[in-house]
């Protein structure tokens, strides 16, 4: 495989890659795949009649892991990509996926990724994505399609990141639960200069005593627009739990949008938002701790996407 | 030697002016712990505000070891030494106690640098660490973890407003024993605080009232003059 400094620092970023990870690996460049292995429990294959993988996680198997990150080098790549997810049941496992896009060219690279997630029974499923746009040439697009179709008594978590310097996203996840299944979904969103995010969640909540939580938190800078969009749909005896937080500095804008859909009357349905600069009295308590006020403001932000 | 020199403040009203604090004069010498006491209202907060840098004086002057720092901003006084721990300490999403107690000690402690703070406030540092200083923190945990922060400083000066507020599980015992342990180091302690105990512990005791040093002095002297007779109001006071 060639791998050059740059894809490097993007895996590293992406996929907190030092070296190529242990288990399962399928690392896709430039909208080609150029690394693939499978591990006894966690089997990649390529998809025949569209561009993605299949990749089968054997029922029972515990603390295994799957890495299947995607990197642009260049500009001028339109890449769409197709992977599906067959989680057996009972099985414990961290999927690590993500996309980076380093581009110092004047045309304009994006990355589709459409992921369907089938989870088997009582499966729980720990899943990574971080995105990230590096580079001073044209847009570094990304759109990443999730599909989660969660059995009885599973459990998905999801944390997706966007670290910075993407152009343009926009992420749509929907998700299906069954009884007992249990989603919880951690978005992180950082947006600079005219750079616009946009996230679409849809959460059907079909199944006895199913819940779904959604945190949403999201610093957006300079003349940046972001966009939060959540539907939870209470279909029964269910809990599900929605919270955006989002800081603005200088001009930037954030829109949120949370519908909360109670058609079972024993549905139990919230949501939280809260979009505003960073306080005062938080500069204050740090600056009285000896940083500047310009410290202080990187510190929050810091922590608050971290 | 902390010394403030004429400390006045007003703020504009719809009627003119309000005069918070009128002339103050006080002098904190090393190794000594003071209480600021007075009734609600009276200028104490402000004061400990002004001595921080968060308030600016509108006349008057502080300064720090013969260093005159009326204009130096709070970060620049907290570097010269001078600890805050707020009566309302903040909340932050997603800073974890740990990042803040490495900001408050400017990142060189250990994790049992942690532990040290947070068991003197009688919290486990691994319990703790980790957690996000957010709303899941009840006020009582934040206040002691107000206090850590100020210890982890290690600073010659530590003004606490108010940190018996929201302590009721923890011992006041084990407060007062803070306050000796930086009074040993020969640290100067100023306590803004109503509580009889804690005005008890201090050296010397400073009244504040009507924006004005009402009177000072230790607290065998100071304390049999604080009684319901400074309540204006009968009815306040228990009288038909």
């Amino acid at each position: 495989m060639n791998l050059d400094k740059i894809d490097k620092e993007l895996l590293k970023e992406v996929a907190l890659f030092h070296s190529i990870p242990e288990g399962a690996v399928n690392i896709r460049k430039n909208g080609e795949g150029v690394y693939r292995t499978s591990s006894a429990e966690i089997e990649i294959t390529p998809k025949k009649e569209k561009s993605g993988i299949d990749i089968f996680v054997k029922p029972g198997i515990k603390n295994k892991s799957v890495h299947i990150p995607v990197i642009i080098s260049k500009g001028g790549i339109n890449d769409l990509v197709y992977n599906d997810f067959y989680i057996g049941e009972g099985a414990d496992c961290l999927i690590v996926a993500g996309c980076g896009i380093h581009n110092d060219t004047a045309l304009s690279s994006q990355h589709n990724g459409i992921h369907t997630f089938h989870i088997g029974k009582n499966a729980k499923v720990k899943y990574v994505e971080r995105h990230l746009g590096v580079g001073n040439g044209a847009e570094k697009i990304l759109n990443p399609t999730t599909e989660i179709l969660m059995e009885s008594g599973s459990s998905f978590e999801m944390e997706t990141i966007q670290l910075g310097g993407v152009s343009s996203a926009i992420r749509k996840t929907t998700a299906t639960l069954q009884d007992n299944a249990k989603l919880v979904i951690k978005e992180k969103i950082k947006t600079d200069e005219n750079q616009t995010a946009k996230t679409d969640f849809t959460v059907h909540l079909k199944g006895k005593n199913s819940s779904a939580k959604l945190l949403s938190r999201s610093v957006a800078s300079g003349k940046s627009y972001q966009e939060f969009r959540s539907n939870l749909i209470g279909e029964n005896e269910c809990f599900g739990h929605v919270e955006c937080d989002g800081l603005l500095t200088e001009n930037a804008r954030i829109a949120s949008l949370p519908q909360i859909d109670a058609k079972n009357s024993n549905a139990q349905l919230v949501h939280e938002a809260q979009i505003g600069k960073i306080a005062g009295e938080q500069l204050t308590k740090l600056t009285t701790l000896g940083l500047t006020p310009k410290e202080a403001e990187h510190f929050i932000i810091k922590a608050y996407v971290k | 030697m902390l010394k403030l020199k004429n400390i006045s403040y007003s703020v504009k009203t719809e009627n003119g002016k309000l005069q918070i604090l009128d002339n103050i004069c006080l002098s904190f010498e090393k190794g000594k712990t003071y209480a600021i006491t007075g009734h609600n209202g009276s200028g104490k907060s402000t004061l400990a505000k002004i001595i921080m840098g968060i308030i600016k004086p509108t006349s008057g002057s502080v300064e720090l070891d013969g260093q005159d720092i009326t204009s130096l901003s709070p970060t620049k006084r907290a570097k010269l030494g001078i600890a805050f721990a707020f009566q309302q300490p903040v909340r932050f999403k997603g800073v974890t106690i740990g990042d803040m107690l490495s900001v408050a000690s400017k990142d060189s402690a250990t994790f049992d640098d942690h532990c040290n703070n947070l068991s003197a406030v009688g919290l486990c540092a691994r319990e703790y660490i980790n957690r996000e200083l957010d709303a899941s923190l009840s006020g009582g945990e934040l206040k002691r973890i107000e206090l850590a922060l100020a210890l982890a400083r290690k600073t010659p000066v530590n003004i606490f407003d108010e940190p018996e507020a929201g302590i009721d599980l923890w011992s006041f015992d084990a407060l007062i024993g803070i306050f000796k342990k930086l009074k040993d180091k020969n640290y100067t302690n100023i306590i803004v605080s109503h509580q009889e105990k804690l005005l008890k512990t201090a050296d010397e005791i400073v009244v504040i009232s009507g924006g004005k040093v009402e009177k000072q002095g230790n607290p065998s002297d100071i304390l049999k003059t604080l009684s319901t007779s400074a309540i204006s109001c009968n009815r306040l006071r228990g009288e038909q």
